[in-house]
């Protein structure tokens, strides 16, 4: 091993896949041997199990459907929204002057401790659960891409002008372009983010989603159901965030080059 | 009348945090006719650099005003192309549709922006880069395409800032070739800032020299070196006689820089 030296694809794959053999192996022994009681943590067998009759009897795929469509639902919003404020804060200065004090103290406000408020002002259903993400997600997303766009290089504005180009010019073709690559990650980041808030925010006041069925089987101190839904939480974050990557990349070739 | 007209141009940028505002240019006066090939060449932080930002509408100066075809300047605009020291090609932009960047702006039917930059890619050399990307190529080749970017445009001036000053020596030299032979068939008026003696005379036909900071022209001489002209003329005895003159001047401004500094 060498610092920063570059491992082979293969053996990155490897890697990447035996420490979650360690992981499982490690709590196998752990629950399986004995050493830990039952009541607190099942072991990995009776949680795939039961995992299987969560989505084969008790209609779980449902549950997963709604908090899908919750934390896209208020993430989408919430991008709608904050990708023009966050351009238009980046590319004008007194736009960023009147927003940016208050988005920077807003985004420290935690977004579940509106759930209470959310709750008497929204009640209990689904607009309670899409505020939770918007305000969880709005706030960062609209701070990061003010100032990915805000930082483009002078240089290329200066080239741009001396090309012709008029101000909206500047903001269409220079400070969209260049930033997109940046903003695109920064939705994907906090995308990862709207997943813990969607899962606080089933944890009261929710009928159907994987929070709920969180809540649920603490009631009945079933810990392996419990495991399966922080497992498929875990699963579903993975193959959102591949996806993301891919399409950046896929979209934004010149910055990978 | 003279295209480019600079009267009295002058430049203090205000001081940072309650400091002495410092005097970058002092009031300038330079006229430049068409097809002029100016070079203006001086000793680092002379101001040389802000001069040629303030004809590009990039800086604004302090005093005095710069005319082009006897209107005042305000602010960029397309009939004052610029190539700049850093690389300044859009990265998520081919060659192609680099070079067509102020076409488009301009409203141009896409069918005449290709073939326009078609004939500049031909003629910076690089044919079959058309849809390669910035950072696919190198410096050199970036900078050919900025350059082509700015003929494209079909400016009334051309405002080089160091343009081929991140190079090495070689490609350097290759540049103020193309450059050269670029300019001997279009005729394009070109205002070039160097702080390398040879780049300056080679090029120009007429050179003015900058004093140290705060800048001012303290001479200016024509290089009467008949065009075309070739890389061997920086070997004749004529060239040896100017560089040696320019040389002597630009080294005593260098000198007082570096006093300054210490």
């Amino acid at each position: 091993m060498k610092p920063l030296r570059e491992v082979e694809p293969g053996a990155k794959l490897a890697l990447g896949i035996s420490f979650f053999v360690l992981f499982f192996a490690v709590w196998a022994a752990a629950t399986l041997g004995g050493y830990v009681s039952k009541t607190f943590l099942a072991d990995p067998i009776t949680m795939f199990r039961s995992g299987w009759t969560l989505l084969a009897e008790q209609g779980f795929a449902k549950d997963i459907g709604y908090t899908v469509w919750r934390v896209l639902g208020g993430f989408v919003l919430a991008a709608v929204v904050a990708v023009p404020l966050g351009v238009a804060m980046g590319a004008y200065k007194p736009i960023e002057a009147f927003f940016e004090p208050f988005v920077s103290f807003a985004r420290y406000l935690p977004a579940s401790a509106f759930i209470p408020l959310l709750i008497l002002w929204a009640g209990i259903g689904e607009a309670q659960k899409l505020a939770v993400i918007f305000i969880g997600s709005f706030f960062q997303l609209v701070l990061m891409i003010a100032v990915t766009v805000g930082g483009t290089r002078r240089d290329l504005v200066e080239a741009a002008y001396t090309l012709g180009a008029n101000d909206w010019g500047i903001v269409r073709r220079v400070l969209i372009p260049a930033a997109a690559p940046q903003v695109a990650e920064t939705l994907r980041l906090v995308l990862g983010w709207a997943w813990t808030y969607v899962i606080v925010a089933e944890l009261i006041g929710a009928s159907q989603g994987i929070g709920h069925m969180i809540t649920d089987s603490q009631a009945l101190l079933a810990t392996d159901q419990i495991i399966f839904g922080i497992i498929t939480i875990g699963l579903i974050g993975l193959v959102s965030d591949l996806a993301f990557k891919r399409a950046n990349r896929a979209l934004f070739r010149w910055a990978a080059l | 009348m003279s295209r480019l007209s600079i009267r009295g141009v002058g430049r203090t940028f205000p001081g940072v945090n309650g400091g002495a505002a410092t005097l970058a240019l002092q009031p300038t006066d330079l006229d430049v006719a068409d097809n002029d090939f100016i070079t203006i060449l001086g000793p680092s932080g002379c101001g040389k650099s802000t001069l040629l930002r303030i004809v590009a509408g990039l800086d604004e100066p302090t005093q005095g005003e710069v005319l082009l075809d006897g209107a005042p300047v305000r602010g960029p605009g397309a009939e004052r192309g610029m190539v700049f020291q850093s690389y300044t090609l859009f990265p998520w932009l081919t060659v192609q549709q680099n070079i067509c960047f102020g076409l488009r702006e301009k409203g141009m039917p896409g069918a005449e922006q290709g073939e326009i930059a078609a004939r500049f890619i031909a003629e910076v050399g690089l044919r079959g880069f058309e849809n390669h990307y910035p950072k696919q190529l190198s410096g050199g080749m970036q900078q050919r395409v900025a350059l082509a970017r700015a003929l494209a445009n079909d400016p009334k001036i051309l405002l080089l800032d160091e343009p081929f000053g991140a190079l090495d020596n070689q490609t350097r030299a290759l540049m103020q070739e193309l450059l050269l032979s670029i300019w001997e068939q279009h005729r394009k008026t070109v205002l070039f800032v160097t702080h390398d003696v040879d780049e300056a005379i080679f090029m120009a036909n007429r050179c003015v020299v900058f004093s140290a900071r705060p800048g001012r022209i303290k001479n200016e001489l024509a290089i009467e070196l008949p065009y075309p002209r070739h890389y061997t003329v920086k070997t004749t005895p004529r060239f040896s006689e100017l560089k040696a003159v320019v040389t002597e001047d630009i080294r005593a401004e260098s000198l007082k820089t570096a006093q300054m500094e210490h």
